[in-house]
C-alpha cells in the first residue's frame, strides 16, 4: 500500500528536478528547509528523526539537495520527507511537507478493532512494518545509530 | 547542414546535426545586451581605478561565457568551463571588491544561479577538534551553493608546520566539491602572492583545479589619488583643492613607509582626516558653520597627519 502523507502524495513520486524546484520555491519564500526520516509511517507519528539541523541560511536549493541525497543514501529503505518552516509572525509553522523517499515494499496498515463497554467498537490502525524493531523494518535494513 | 557541427560531433544523429542549421546566425550582440554585462563592465571601469590586467582578464572571461552561451543556443554542447579563480596581490589592491563584482557578472552571464558571495576565512572552514572540520566546511559549501565562495587569506588553510592541522581536511573537501559541483559553485581564493605560491606548491591538486590566476598589481600614486577622490565622494565629502595636493604628498610619503596597504591605507587616512575635520569644526563651534564646511576636508586636516612629521 502506497503511503500518502503531506503534499503531492497522490502524484507520482517527485523527480530530483521537481524536488529542486519545490525546495527553491520554499527558499525563495524565506522558509527554512529541513530533512527528516523515519521507519514508523503511522499518520499520527509527528516525531520523525531530524537529518541534521534545519537549514536556515541557504539561498540555493543545491545545498538542500546535497543533504537529501546524503539522507537517502544513508536510509534507502526508510521514509524521508522535506519540510519548509515559515518563521514569520502569524505563521511560525511548517508550510510545506512532502515525501521524497519511500521503502521499496510498503506492507500497509492493519485496521484494529477493540470492543468496549456496550459493544462500542474503537478503531485504530497499525503499520505491519512496526511489528519488528526499529531498524529491522522494511527489508531488514541494517540498524543505524541515528 | 552545418559543417561545424559535423566536425565537432561526428557521432551526432541526423536529428541533432540538423539542429544547428535551424539558427545559423547567432546575434551575439543581442545576447550581450540582454545579459546586462555591458553596464556591469562599464561600471567596473568607472568605479574601480587602475587594475588593468584584472579588468582585461574579466573581459576575457565574460567573452568566453558569452560565446559559450551563444554556442549552447544553437545546440553545441561543451562541458561548462571551470571558473575557479585565484586572486593574488598585496593588501588593499581590491581583491574582495572584485570578487563581489565577479558574482554579479557571472550571474548576469547565467553561469551561476544566484548573485551572492559567501566570504569566509580559515576560521569558518576549519574546526577545532577531530570531526569538527568536515561538517563545518560542508555547511559553508552548502551556503555558498549556486553562487561564489570567496576564501580570503586562503593560504592559512594549509599549515605545514603542524602536520596534524585540520586545514588539510578542509582543502580535500573543497577540492572534491570544486570538481563535482562545477556548475553549482565558483570558488575564488585570495591572498598574498608569495604565500599563495607556497600554498599551491604544497597543494598541487588545488593549483591544477584553478583555471584563472589573476594578479592584482599595486596602485600607482596617481591611481591612489583617484581612489582617494572616489572614496571622499562616496562618503559625501569633498577635498579642497589644496587638500588634494596635500593628499598627493601624503600618498607619496605613505607609499615609502612600511605596512603600506594600498587603497586600505588611503581609506584609513581619509577616516583620520574626517576625525581631524570633525575636531576642527568642534573646536570652532562658537561660530556658525556653513554646509560647505561640513563637507569639505581642508588641507590642514591632511597635513596634520603623522606621516608628514616623520
Amino acid at each position: 500500500m502506497r503511503l500518502t502523507q503531506g503534499q503531492f502524495s497522490f502524484l507520482p513520486d517527485l523527480t530530483d528536478e521537481e524536488i529542486t524546484k519545490q525546495v527553491q520555491y520554499a527558499l525563495d519564500q524565506g522558509w527554512a528547509v529541513a530533512v527528516e526520516f523515519t521507519d514508523d509511517p503511522h499518520p499520527r507519528n509527528s516525531y520523525w528523526t531530524m537529518w541534521g539541523n534545519p537549514m536556515f541560511d541557504l539561498r540555493d536549493a543545491k545545498g538542500v539537495m546535497m543533504e537529501i541525497d546524503a539522507c537517502r543514501t544513508a536510509h534507502p529503505e526508510q521514509y524521508v520527507k522535506v519540510l519548509a518552516f515559515d518563521s514569520s509572525y502569524g505563521f511560525e509553522t511548517v508550510r510545506m511537507s512532502y515525501l521524497i523517499n519511500r521503502p521499496a515494499v510498503e506492507p500497509g496498515f492493519e485496521l484494529l478493532r477493540s470492543e468496549g463497554p456496550g459493544r462500542r467498537i474503537g478503531y485504530t490502525v497499525r503499520s505491519y512494518a512496526t511489528g519488528r524493531p526499529s531498524g529491522e523494518r522494511y527489508g531488514g535494513e541494517a540498524r543505524h545509530g541515528a | 547542414m552545418s559543417d561545424a557541427a559535423d566536425l565537432l560531433d561526428p557521432e551526432a544523429t541526423p536529428e541533432t546535426r540538423d539542429r544547428p542549421s535551424d539558427a545559423p546566425f547567432v546575434d551575439l550582440d543581442a545576447l550581450y545586451r540582454e545579459s546586462g554585462i555591458g553596464e556591469m563592465l562599464e561600471g567596473m571601469d568607472h568605479e574601480l581605478v587602475g587594475l588593468l590586467p584584472v579588468k582585461t582578464r574579466i573581459r576575457e572571461i565574460a567573452a568566453l561565457l558569452l560565446v559559450e552561451r551563444a554556442r549552447r543556443s544553437i545546440g553545441l554542447r561543451a562541458e561548462p568551463p571551470s571558473l575557479h579563480m585565484c586572486f593574488t596581490g598585496n593588501p588593499g589592491t581590491g581583491k574582495t571588491t572584485v570578487a563581489r563584482r565577479m558574482a554579479g557578472l557571472l550571474h548576469g552571464l547565467g553561469y551561476i544561479r544566484r548573485d551572492h558571495v559567501v566570504s569566509v576565512t580559515r576560521d569558518d572552514l576549519v574546526g577545532q577538534y577531530i570531526g569538527h572540520t568536515a561538517p563545518k566546511t560542508k555547511d559553508v559549501l552548502k551556503r555558498a551553493m549556486g553562487g561564489v565562495l570567496f576564501i580570503d587569506e586562503a593560504y592559512y588553510l594549509y599549515r605545514p608546520e603542524n602536520e596534524r592541522d585540520y586545514g588539510q581536511e578542509a582543502i580535500e573537501i573543497l577540492l572534491q566539491v570544486m570538481e563535482d559541483n562545477r556548475d553549482d559553485l565558483v570558488v575564488i581564493l585570495a591572498g598574498y602572492r608569495d604565500r599563495m605560491e607556497v600554498f599551491f606548491r604544497s597543494n598541487p591538486g588545488m593549483a591544477s583545479r584553478i583555471a584563472h590566476h589573476v594578479d592584482f598589481p599595486d596602485y600607482e600614486a596617481a591611481e591612489l589619488l583617484e581612489i582617494a577622490r572616489l572614496m571622499t565622494e562616496g562618503m559625501q565629502y569633498r577635498l579642497a583643492p589644496e587638500a588634494e595636493r596635500a593628499m598627493a604628498d601624503y600618498i607619496l610619503r605613505r607609499m615609502a613607509q612600511p605596512r603600506f596597504a594600498n587603497a586600505r591605507s588611503i581609506r584609513n587616512a581619509l577616516d583620520r582626516a574626517r576625525l581631524r575635520q570633525a575636531n576642527r569644526l568642534f573646536e570652532a563651534r562658537g561660530n556658525a558653520i556653513a554646509a560647505n564646511d561640513l563637507l569639505t576636508i581642508a588641507e590642514e586636516d591632511i597635513r596634520r597627519s603623522r606621516v608628514f612629521t616623520q
